[in-house]
């Protein structure tokens, strides 16, 4: 965290990408050159001048290479943030929260579970295993969409599915048409044949909360751990430091103690409703 | 190079996992491999079903069509997947289609030669019929959470 952590920055959009209709990747840049070091699985409040803010996932590699965040259009803020155009300036506070700490899966597998957007702050760990692919035994991604045009990151699917990286990287989608020849069904399916050593290994899972809870229990019913899976909640987070509470989540302020929790130190509040 | 036997593959598929060898060989003798080439359809939607297929290689998709929308695609089985109860379950019929997204090999179980198996032998049946329950548990669990379409739009 910075020295005055509620202090935005103003960033320069550099470039956007289209991901899917309502969804686009800003590549963007600090306006005072100073650059943000961030963990993977960290997020910023990314907003913009006299406007609102959101919490957004930086997705791109924490080690090198320009910041990248993604946002998806859900009106407002968002529905600005996803507008911006090259040269447009944005605030930018934090990075906060915790971070997913890939290094804790050195020398064994890393299992990547991600559903729709929630690939875009896996991305970023992502990267930087590939960064360091030699310190992992299997790197897997196993990455469930809505439909196949509905993926967001496609050329890095792409390449990662051409084999660069040295992921194995399996695809499901819900609901398809004929042009995709991939597997129709839910994420949970593609795990028995990930051909990962569940003794061995670190599951990162980020997507929506239902999805999260099915994929950590089929997760656990593979043999791994509770607390070798990681998991990223999303709250309602507004200070982005603990203070005002609108992300608590009974003993959890999500912006700080997470969004990047441990399994087994979540999985009975994931099922207490009205927290 | 020693090939692999039909009872080889079998004993190999969480499907048939735990059953006793020679359990394990008397449905080989209902099984044939099967091999599709992309397009090619396994079974079609009303047909009687008259196989249980246990996937090898490729994938087949499930898909129902509309003549307002044409194919639609469900569900999707691949290597080490079974397809799928209609053997077991009256009225013996598929519902959907079965079609090759790619060249897609099967052991290929004829579905009489199978009753008679779970007829004669009763604990065998039981427990077939405690896999098949099995088989469309997960199917169930895995449509009802794809019917919360969770990754839509908000």
């Amino acid at each position: 965290m910075t020295a005055a952590p509620l202090l935005p920055r103003p960033f320069r959009v550099l470039a956007t990408r289209p991901e899917t209709a309502d969804t686009t990747t800003l590549t963007i840049e600090p306006a005072d050159g100073r650059p943000l070091a961030f963990a993977a699985g960290q997020f910023t409040m990314l907003g913009t001048f006299g406007g609102a803010e959101a919490p957004i996932s930086v997705t791109s590699s924490p080690l090198a290479g320009p910041m990248e965040q993604t946002i998806r259009d859900m009106g407002g803020v968002t529905h600005d943030l996803t507008t911006a155009e090259p040269g447009h300036m944005l605030t930018v506070r934090g990075p906060y929260g915790t971070g997913w700490n890939i290094t804790d899966g050195s020398g064994g597998d890393l299992v990547f579970v991600a559903g729709g957007i929630g690939l875009a702050p896996l991305r970023s760990a992502l990267l930087e295993a590939l960064a360091n692919r030699a310190a992992y035994r299997r790197v897997v991604l196993l990455y469930g969409a809505r439909t196949p045009h509905e993926q967001v990151f496609r050329d890095d699917l792409a390449r990662w599915a051409a084999g660069d990286g040295g992921i194995a990287l399996a695809v499901t989608v819900d609901r398809a048409d004929r042009d995709w020849a991939g597997p129709v069904g839910l994420v949970t399916d593609l795990i028995p044949g990930a051909g990962f050593d569940p003794a061995r290994t670190l599951a990162l899972v980020c997507g929506p909360e239902v999805m999260m809870r099915f994929v950590a229990v089929a997760l656990l019913d593979a043999g791994v751990p509770a607390g070798r899976i990681r998991i990223s909640l999303e709250r309602n987070m507004k200070c982005g430091v603990g203070l005002c509470g609108h992300c608590q989540l009974r003993e959890l302020f999500i912006c700080s103690d997470g969004p990047v929790l441990p399994y087994d130190r979540v999985a009975d509040l994931m099922t207490v409703r009205e927290l | 190079m020693k090939m692999r036997s039909i009872a080889d593959y079998l004993s190999g598929n969480p499907f048939f996992a735990g059953l006793d060898t020679a359990s394990v060989s008397e449905l080989a003798g209902c099984a044939i491999n099967v091999h599709t080439r992309p397009g090619e359809y396994l079974f079609r939607e009303g047909q009687p079903a008259e196989h249980f297929y246990v996937i090898t290689r490729g994938r087949i998709a499930l898909e129902l069509f509309s003549p307002a929308s044409g194919p639609h695609v469900l569900d999707s089985a691949g290597p080490g997947e079974v397809l799928d109860w209609p053997w077991l379950i009256p009225p013996h019929r598929w519902f959907f289609d079965g079609r090759a997204v790619e060249s897609t090999s099967v052991i290929s179980l004829d579905a009489g030669c199978l009753r008679g198996k779970c007829e004669a032998d009763p604990r065998l049946g039981y427990e077939l019929v405690q896999r098949a329950a099995q088989t469309m548990s997960h199917r169930l669990q895995a449509t009802r959470a794809r019917l919360l379409d969770v990754y839509g739009s908000p």
